[in-house]
């Protein structure tokens, strides 16, 4: 009746499929660090062993370091704001006020949006000459801010927009933790005197403790990969200042056409991702095992 | 002082048979609600701004004003004279996306909620371990493999490569739809002497129809918004994107961003569509991605 060779035939395709486009990418970026692979190698089909010296060119290159620099403080810049805003956002909409479940609904709009479309109105925004953003700020007096323009200011800028981009789903995710607290608790607590804070401190934060490492682990790894929004905002200039790992590794696969030293940083950026990937599945785990 | 959650709890009766819950005052909530106004104006004015400055002229040295207060629809002539075609390529990739991906989606989710072999539980774990992997890494080596098989510039190239995307999301996510069914409904169908095939497809699909539209509706907003895949794997206009028509107009130096913000308009005109019309599905997607 119930023949295992059936069965399989339900998860075979998705693993083949996974196999070959993932499994399969993840392997041949291994191979490719270790060779000398260009535009040329199409043509002629090889690609010369070379080592490690497609490591030692990046590490040894202050656009790695750049880059390496810039991922550090574009994910945890982003990470916090967004997880602090985030928090504050679902504590307010928690308060269950008309409207709440309307506003809140609408409040992922950003989230939804195609990354593009939403560089590219950022990049409008905080356009230098005519933005809306400087428009705004001029009305206070406040000459116009090279936002995008100016290496000192565009990580800066790059980090506000990704943190905006994160709220939404930040603010989802702690509202439904939020949710799952049982509210007799906080009635319990009221009674002993625990309102405000003491009662966030004491109630809330333990409850939530999961979903926050959840949101936070999550959002770490989103965030490493973005190329998309460097990408339409500054293209990781100016001067490399918004260059990160993920963008580093676009610019020299297929700008530069060196596959090779592309492989070797996107190689980085996957242990990167892996060491919270491990974090991640450690906490789900556990949470399950719960 | 501190309160213990266990002490707390022992609380619980006391406060609710003591304490009924007083019923909100409204005229507390109004200045909630006024500030929720607010801050969803501060999160959303930059698609406001999108619509807005689409219906402006802003070419030359004029700037946008607050209000588009004499509307013209110049931006989106432009937008569908140059975009047009681009529209239609994203719209034939993302609902073939949707097709691939819960084609093999689907029944892989079943199988790995339902079937308890030797094997499901390191796929599950290697589905999981995808959702890290950053895309430009498979993009590196798809497109490697792309050229040599002649996939490069090719409407089936990034369909499947789209699908790889999202296959393993749509498979977290209606699994754990999937693994709630009680087995009982599909035994009474494999006793009646149907196959698991045909258990499947009589009872298994249209009882999980609401995690199928949720990750069909993510798998479209996903491959209808890539931007990366179809920026590396396609060298020549012959397969284009509206997301790579959007990133052309900004790699450049815009003077108008009349045409610009209209085609972002159109770009997000499905999100915007989904989130008024399917909100609970979205909802619900958004939290399975963070509870798979």
């Amino acid at each position: 009746m119930l023949s295992g060779a059936t069965r399989w035939l339900f998860v075979t395709p998705a693993a083949i499929f996974v196999a070959v486009f993932f499994g399969y990418p993840v392997v041949k970026n291994v191979i490719m660090s270790f060779q000398d692979y260009t535009t040329k190698t199409f043509f002629t089909g090889e690609a010369p062993w070379v080592g490690f010296a497609n490591y030692v060119s990046i590490f040894t290159s202050s656009v790695f370091t750049t880059s390496l620099i810039n991922t550090g403080l574009f994910t945890i810049g982003s990470i916090v704001m967004q997880f602090v805003i985030g928090l504050g956002l679902a504590l307010f909409f928690k308060r269950n006020f008309p409207l709440s479940a309307f506003l809140r609904g609408l409040l992922l709009l950003p989230w939804l949006l195609p990354l593009i479309a939403s560089s590219a109105v950022w990049k409008w925004l905080l356009d230098q000459d005519s933005g809306a953003l400087n428009q705004f700020l001029g009305i206070f007096g406040v000459p116009a801010v090279p936002w995008l323009v100016s290496p000192n200011l565009a990580l800066i800028a790059v980090i506000g927009v990704n943190i905006w981009l994160g709220i939404p789903f930040n603010t989802t995710i702690l509202y439904s933790g939020l949710q799952a607290v049982p509210t007799e608790l906080y009635e319990a607590a009221s009674l002993d005197g625990a309102t405000g804070w003491k009662a966030f401190w004491h109630i809330t934060w333990p409850s939530i403790r999961s979903v926050v490492s959840v949101v936070i682990i999550l959002g770490v790894v989103y965030t490493l990969k973005v190329v998309d929004l460097i990408l339409g905002l500054t293209g990781g200039g100016p001067a490399n200042s918004t260059q990160t790992l993920a963008t580093n590794a676009y610019h020299q696969s297929f700008i530069n056409f060196q596959f090779g030293i592309g492989a070797a940083v996107s190689n980085v950026l996957i242990v990167v991702s892996f060491v919270f990937a491990m974090i991640y599945l450690a906490i789900s785990r556990k949470a399950v095992d719960e | 002082m501190t309160v213990s959650i266990p002490r707390a709890q022992a609380r619980v009766r006391a406060a609710t048979t003591t304490n009924p819950r007083k019923p909100k005052s409204k005229a507390r909530s109004i200045p909630l609600t006024i500030v929720g106004i607010i801050i969803l104006a501060i999160m959303v004015f930059p698609v406001y701004w999108m619509v807005n400055t689409s219906l402006q002229a802003t070419a030359g040295a004029a700037t946008a004003t607050w209000f588009p207060f004499s509307p013209t629809f110049a931006g989106y002539q432009a937008a569908f004279s140059q975009q047009g075609q681009n529209f239609l390529s994203s719209m034939i990739i993302a609902l073939s996306t949707v097709v691939v991906t819960l084609a093999i989606a689907t029944p892989a989710a079943y199988g790995l909620a339902r079937f308890k072999m030797r094997g499901t539980r390191p796929l599950l774990l290697i589905l999981l371990i995808t959702q890290m992997v950053p895309t430009i890494v498979v993009a590196n080596a798809l497109y490697t493999l792309f050229n040599d098989v002649g996939l490069l510039n090719s409407y089936v190239g990034l369909i499947l490569a789209d699908s790889a995307v999202q296959v393993p999301f749509a498979i977290l996510l209606m699994r754990a739809f999937m693994e709630s069914l009680p087995p009982s409904l599909v035994e009474a169908a494999l006793v009646d002497g149907a196959g698991d095939f045909r258990a499947f497809v009589s009872i298994v699909i249209p009882i999980s129809r609401n995690a199928i539209v949720t990750a069909a509706l993510f798998t479209f907003l996903g491959a209808w918004g890539d931007f990366l895949i179809a920026l590396t794997l396609t060298s020549t206009d012959a397969v284009r994107p509206i997301t790579l028509g959007i990133y052309n107009y900004i790699g450049s130096n815009v003077t108008d961003w009349g045409p610009v913000m209209a085609t972002s308009v159109l770009a997000s005109l499905p999100a915007a569509v989904l989130l008024l019309f399917a909100q609970k599905y979205i909802a619900a997607g958004a939290l399975g991605g963070a509870v798979k």
